[in-house]
């Protein structure tokens, strides 16, 4: 076991091996991290927006890391609320006066605009004056009139779109002033006003104001509003949960077939080496599409499934070569000599022996399982409940590309090519420490 | 004549071989099916298409109103289903099932149509076989050659900078070909807008046979690259490992110093007895990428099996995707059965019988 300890060390010289190995750590981390701050029902229940978890979020907005790009200055996501905090003033007639006060220092303009009221009343609904103050000073009147809890959704305010010269709302009350044809964003600070009056002691009245940006959260929002950056977050413990269990799992099953299917030789051997060579053409990603079809599509049921139809497979011929050969040694003449059980052999002195060969073959099969997982969810047999990146690749497609969406396709691509990449490189060198015939070449 | 013979005898063995392989793997999978009572679904559905036919040639059944038609109809179908069920033992009928599969007899698609109408699963896959295989074919093909080729160049400059940049590309075809096609149809179909994002021929589909193929030809370049991209690098690089072990070995140091033409000793001391295993080696590698196959038709919108295959699950049309796993099965098998024949034809021991030596 030392002298495997010592092989280990030696990916010291390789690199790339560190890079990968690298990689491999911070993406660890990342999943511990995930799995700890998001759990598992929580990510579940945000991933399925039930109720109204993403209602603030702009639909396919960027990531905001776009705005580092030189000469990139998108609009973020506005959010204010009136509250205790200052923004909200109620008159000794109970009359109430919201103010929010937004800095907007960005070119372009928001994708939405929605003012949010919540009114408490009994039968008189509350009568309000919404006031929009460009930083220039000029004064838009957004809306008067009575107001119910309700979402006021300012870009489809036809009047007020009459009222900016035909511009939509969502530009025009951004725009500079004399910059119809080719609208130029005012920056500065914005203020909206909304006066309300109230017809009953216990009315009350309260406003949020959502301007939704064209960049959010740091890795952007698909279609249904929904942060990205909870399905590339979680999408990392299953990547690599996934890989690794199926690597472990094919691995060693392949390999105890190789060691039994060398050691007994005859009629086993013959049995093995045959349903090895029916296994390698059965069409097995139509097969786990069919089972995840016809019965479940939990990603869990699919990797038991991947493993169940690998336990035997090409892997085995390898291994059983390389026991064959570990089998002439004469130790193991001596241990049969002085009565050691065949178990004993098998996997006292013939599976460490062997066992070096298994290492970077097992590491190398991770990206396989990963990108099997990837391309199982991209096919749209994902697991309902969990986002992960085939997930996110099968919901954004080539559709994303054609609308400019690149951003929702590429983070998932670049986070499956970094995993994929990192267990390469890191087997690549395995191979050559563990083969040193290759070293040389 | 001996040597045909023995060849003949050893093609035989293997397509036998072949046959029973692919008749366990397709047996599992009606296994897995009919698990589900997919397969006894599809055998009402067979079952009522009888029914249909023999009251079709039935004048007086035929001038009855449609509801108690209909009535007849269920009937007859819901007691011929329970005679099989009940006089069939369930092994029998999976063997009955296992033959339906293997003639791709699977009865009527439940909502998948063929481009000519038909219902038929089998019409409906044979109607996409040729995309599949034009596009297969074609990557293989050019991976093939121009892996063996560069294999061959860098074994004789082993060492260059242009080497070293493929043992250190090698680790990138840990990434399947259709995770290739996504950032060639971002950068060629998207940004750059030089070739089409997928499809096999552009809209309406051109009339004169000449621009038909170079409209095939043009929707052929991205998904043949992005397989050449998956596939060329660790392919390269094992070969030629290869072709370094082989060309270090004594014979060829003697030919070198017979004063042979390099080239004369790279085709006959190198790629001879190298042949045999690079094209077992490729053949596992076919095997592995066949299913990635599936996933670059649906990327590129390619109107294959694979692409068949993704509609049928849309639509849950259990006959389409039991027959998508039968056709995927003869494929792989006759790949293996055709790299099998390749091997025998270059490999000569298999020529020369067990023994090795040439028959007087």
């Amino acid at each position: 076991m030392k002298g495997l300890w010592a092989r280990f060390r030696e990916i010291r010289r390789y690199p790339s091996a560190i890079v990968g190995l690298s990689l491999i750590a911070v993406l660890a981390v990342v999943s511990i991290y995930t799995v700890i701050k998001i759990p598992y029902p929580e990510a579940v229940r945000l991933w399925r927006g039930t109720g109204d978890v993403w209602g603030d979020n702009p639909r396919n907005a960027w990531p905001v890391w776009i705005n580092l790009l030189p000469g990139i200055n998108r609009p973020t996501t506005i959010v204010r609320q009136s509250g205790p905090s200052g923004t909200k003033r109620v008159f000794p007639n109970g009359d109430v006066d919201i103010t929010f006060q937004f800095d907007y220092p960005y070119d372009g303009f928001p994708k939405e605009l929605n003012i949010f009221f919540t009114a408490a009343y009994t039968k008189l609904v509350p009568y309000v004056t919404v006031t929009w103050v460009y930083p220039d000073g000029r004064e838009v009147l957004l809306r008067q009139g009575g107001v119910k809890t309700e979402q006021y959704t300012v870009a489809a305010d036809k009047a007020l779109q009459a009222r900016l010269g035909g511009l939509s709302p969502e530009i025009g009350l951004f725009a500079q002033p004399g910059s119809k044809d080719r609208p130029q964003s005012q920056k500065g600070k914005y203020q909206l006003h909304i006066n309300g009056i109230l017809f009953e002691p216990e009315s009350d009245l309260d406003a949020k104001l959502v301007i939704y940006g064209q960049v959010h959260g740091l890795a952007g929002t698909d279609s249904q509003r929904r942060d990205l950056t909870l399905a590339l977050l979680w999408g990392t413990p299953i990547a690599l949960v996934f890989g690794l269990v199926a690597a472990v799992g094919i691995s060693m099953s392949q390999f105890l077939f190789g060691a039994v299917s060398a050691y007994y030789g005859g009629k086993t051997d013959t049995t093995v080496q045959f349903i090895t060579r029916v296994k390698m053409v059965l069409p097995t990603l139509p097969i786990y599409m069919m089972i995840a079809m016809f019965y479940s599509r939990s990603v869990w049921v699919i990797l038991g499934a991947v493993i169940i139809l690998n336990l035997i497979g090409g892997g085995v011929l390898t291994y059983r070569s390389m026991f064959l050969q570990a089998k002439e040694s004469p130790y193991i003449d001596a241990a049969r000599a002085y009565g050691a059980s065949n178990r004993r052999i098998v996997l006292r002195y013939l599976v460490p022996r062997v066992l070096p060969v298994l290492i970077p073959g097992f590491v190398t099969a991770i990206p396989a399982y990963v990108f099997l997982e990837a391309s199982l969810a991209f096919l749209g047999l994902g697991d309902p409940s969990l986002p992960t990146w085939g997930k996110m690749l099968n919901e954004s497609g080539i559709a994303a590309l054609l609308q400019g969406h690149y951003y929702w396709v590429v983070q998932p691509a670049i986070l499956l090519m970094i995993t994929g990449f990192s267990f390469a490189l890191v087997g690549f060198a395995l191979d050559r420490i563990f083969n040193p015939r290759l070293r040389t070449l | 004549m001996d040597n045909l013979r023995r060849i003949g005898k050893y093609t035989l063995l293997r397509g036998v071989l072949i046959v029973i392989t692919v008749a366990i793997g397709v047996y599992l999978t009606v296994i897995i099916a009919t698990m589900g009572g997919y397969m006894d679904k599809i055998m009402a559905s067979q079952i009522r298409e009888q029914v249909g036919t023999i009251l079709q040639g039935n004048e007086e059944l035929r001038k009855l109103p449609p509801a108690e038609l209909k009535l007849i109809i269920d009937q007859m179908v819901e007691q011929r289903m329970r005679e099989y069920n009940l006089h069939t033992p369930w092994i029998v009928r999976s063997f009955r099932y296992l033959a339906n599969a293997l003639t791709l007899n699977l009865g009527m698609a439940e909502k998948v149509y063929s481009d000519s109408g038909s219902r038929q699963v089998r019409l409906i896959l044979t109607e996409r076989l040729p995309a599949t295989l034009l596009l297969m074919v074609t990557a293989n093909l050019i991976v093939f050659f121009s892996a063996l080729f560069t294999a061959l160049v860098l074994s004789r400059h082993y060492g260059s900078p242009l080497d070293r940049a493929v043992v250190a590309l090698s680790p990138t075809s840990a990434a399947p070909a259709w995770f290739y096609g996504i950032f060639l149809i971002l950068i060629f179909a998207s940004v750059l807008r030089v070739l089409p994002y997928g499809g096999m021929v552009s809209i309406p589909p051109p009339k004169e046979p000449l621009a038909y193929a170079l409209s095939v030809l043009k929707h052929l370049v991205l998904p043949v690259s992005a397989w050449f991209l998956a596939g060329i690098f660790s392919s390269v690089y094992y070969w030629r490992t290869f072709f370094l072990i082989y060309s270090s070995e004594d014979y060829v140091e003697m030919a070198k110093a017979k004063g042979l033409s390099s080239r004369a000793i790279e085709r006959r001391y190198i790629l001879r007895p190298t042949l045999p295993p690079i094209i077992t080696s490729f053949g596992l590698m076919l095997i592995t990428t066949w299913m990635g196959a599936i996933i670059l038709e649906n990327v590129f919108t390619w109107p294959g099996l694979g692409r068949l295959l993704q509609m049928a699950i849309n639509l849950y049309d259990a006959p389409v995707i039991v027959g998508e796993v039968v056709i995927y099965a003869y494929l792989l098998g006759i790949t293996v059965f055709l790299l099998d024949i390749a091997y025998a034809a270059l490999d000569p021991r298999v020529k020369l019988g067990a023994g090795g030596r040439r028959p007087a």
